[in-house]
């Protein structure tokens, strides 16, 4: 893809204690893209999609929203500049009402096409109930609210963190069937997903990451399903057909020491 | 017809009490501050309107409206500043942080007020008259206009937290605030918010118990802080109502104690006090903050 990228990270290196949990990550999404990471559990996907939200501090690298550097903002602060993240486990305020939750998230909302009128449509059972307190809804009920408070922010771009994380299969689908309407209105997409699958039906982009490292990047119609497979278990030798952008190379003996068997 | 009158009476005091344990009850809600400093910050509200009544000669009701605003900034800038500080390094740091903080101020108010008691408005009809219904009840217009301070206090904090934009950003700060920054909410400045809230009924709670009775350096430890504690455990933590409930009980159960023997009025309440954290020790309404 050419032009400018509306999120770029560069070499990012994040840190949990000791623990290098991201080792030099970047990424470009462009306008429009529906940009999945993709990796196993303890990847460093959640650990990245924070860090670019702000939640963590990164020990080097550069994070550029729009030629904007968010790299030393305030989570608060990305917010306000469009960065908007649905977190892992949803996160709602369980004690403050459904409507109330869309208000919290359109009060330092920038001028766009969301309004709470708009979640309503695009989540027809959601006015019904729109007095009732966020702790009391089903948990793919919660997941909606909580892509509607992030929308109601207008944000250029939209962070999603394990969508599917807990929920049902089915309802699984009825959420991600509502991302070409999201998608409609301009919004650029960062999703993190387990469920690799899931990731290749919405995704223009497809970058695998493997313990903190990228092991796999393109987009999914360049990859095939035994690249994906070995990029995501680290399979030595047969990773990354496609290079990663970094410089790190290929995951040759490093991964093959930490697979067990 | 004592017993009417002790027990009128202790539901009025319990008004009182409420003012004392609402800020504490909201503070701990939000910010998970136990502000060990709440009773001497009342104490320090209480001697600015002795201060302003003496150097200003202002009626005594107008000296309130000064004070009320002057706490609530004081609430915020201690917020942002000390108590913010310690919070960042973790909760139990508040404890000693506002500790500290109580003791610089008993210890400034005996230096400069020296240790000598001091009433406010202890001229007034409000402060010293009382009606009577029937030949042998006997009511304090003070204490009526105190607990309707209190109630329209707890009411108008409901209304604040529930219908407007901060109180809104108050009650999510509170549920979750890494989820608050998320959405665009700085939650020091939120809490500034709720600690400004919390101080201007601290305000009106020293303000109260210096007309109710008097103020020294050491009222704000040993009476003020006390019985806040007692009202918000009795009536549950983090409880905005809970605080009028609790502070009833304690009133009515010092009267009671007060009837049987005069000496037994501060035990009566502590004793209470004590049953309730052991048959019931999230209190007697558990709920959060403003919910």
């Amino acid at each position: 893809m050419t032009g400018t990228p509306l999120l770029e990270v560069r070499d990012l290196v994040v840190h949990h204690g000791q623990l290098r949990a991201l080792d030099s990550i970047s990424l470009r999404v462009y306008p429009g893209e529906v940009y999945a990471i993709i990796g196993a559990n303890g990847a460093g996907k959640s650990t990245l999609l924070r860090t670019i939200a702000g939640l963590h501090r990164p020990s080097f690298g550069t994070i550029l929203l729009d030629g904007l550097f968010l790299t030393y903002l305030r989570p608060e602060r990305r917010a306000i500049a469009g960065v908007a993240m649905v977190p892992e486990g949803r996160r709602l305020f369980g004690s403050l009402t459904v409507e109330e939750n869309l208000k919290v998230g359109a009060t330092y909302a920038r001028p766009g096409p969301w309004n709470i009128d708009a979640v309503y449509q695009l989540f027809d059972w959601m006015p019904a109930r729109r007095s009732q307190r966020a702790a009391q809804l089903s948990g793919g009920e919660q997941q909606m609210v909580a892509l509607g408070r992030s929308l109601v922010a207008n944000p250029k771009v939209l962070l999603l963190d394990e969508l599917s994380l807990g929920l049902a299969p089915v309802v699984v689908h009825r959420i991600y069937a509502m991302l070409p309407q999201i998608l409609e209105t301009g919004l650029t997409v960062l999703l993190v997903e387990q469920d690799v699958s899931q990731a290749q039906r919405v995704a223009t982009h497809i970058h695998c990451l493997l313990e903190g490292r990228t092991t796999l990047e393109g987009r999914p119609s360049d990859v095939t399903a035994e690249q994906i497979e070995a990029a995501y278990f680290g399979l030595a030798g047969t990773a990354g057909a496609l290079p990663p952008s970094d410089a790190t190379g290929q995951p040759g003996g490093g991964s093959e020491s930490t697979w067990p068997g | 017809m004592a017993w009417v009158n002790a027990i009128i009476e202790g539901v009025l005091t319990g008004g009182l009490y409420a003012l004392f344990a609402c800020g504490l009850s909201l503070m701990f809600g939000v910010m998970k501050v136990v502000n060990l400093a709440h009773g001497d910050l009342a104490v320090v509200a209480g001697y600015v309107a002795i201060g302003i009544i003496t150097v200003t000669h202002v009626p005594v009701l107008w000296s309130f409206l000064i004070v009320i605003p002057v706490m609530a900034v004081i609430g915020y800038v201690l917020q942002r500043t000390v108590i913010q500080a310690a919070l960042d390094r973790s909760v139990l740091t508040t404890l000693l942080v506002t500790f500290g903080l109580s003791v610089v101020i008993e210890n400034g108010l005996l230096q400069f007020f020296t240790a000598n008691s001091r009433g406010i408005g202890t001229g007034l009809a409000l402060v010293t008259g009382a009606f009577n219904i029937g030949s042998q009840i006997q009511i304090a217009y003070l204490l009526v206009t105190i607990f309707a301070v209190a109630v329209a206090v707890l009411l108008g904090m409901q209304y604040f937290l529930s219908a407007s934009k901060y109180g809104r950003l108050i009650r999510a700060v509170a549920d979750d605030k890494e989820a608050a920054q998320l959405s665009g909410a700085d939650y020091r400045h939120v809490f500034g918010i709720a600690a400004a809230l919390a101080f201007a009924t601290v305000a009106l709670a020293g303000i109260a118990y210096g007309m109710y009775s008097q103020l020294a350096p050491t009222t704000g430890t040993d009476t003020i802080l006390l019985l806040a504690f007692a009202a918000v455990v009795i009536g549950g933590l983090g409880s905005l109502w809970g605080t009028l409930i609790g502070g009833i009980v304690l009133g009515v159960a010092q009267q009671i104690g007060a009837q049987i023997n005069i000496t037994d009025e501060a035990l009566a309440g502590y004793l209470v006090f004590l049953a309730i954290l052991v048959v019931r020790p999230q209190g007697i309404i558990s709920r959060r903050a403003g919910s």
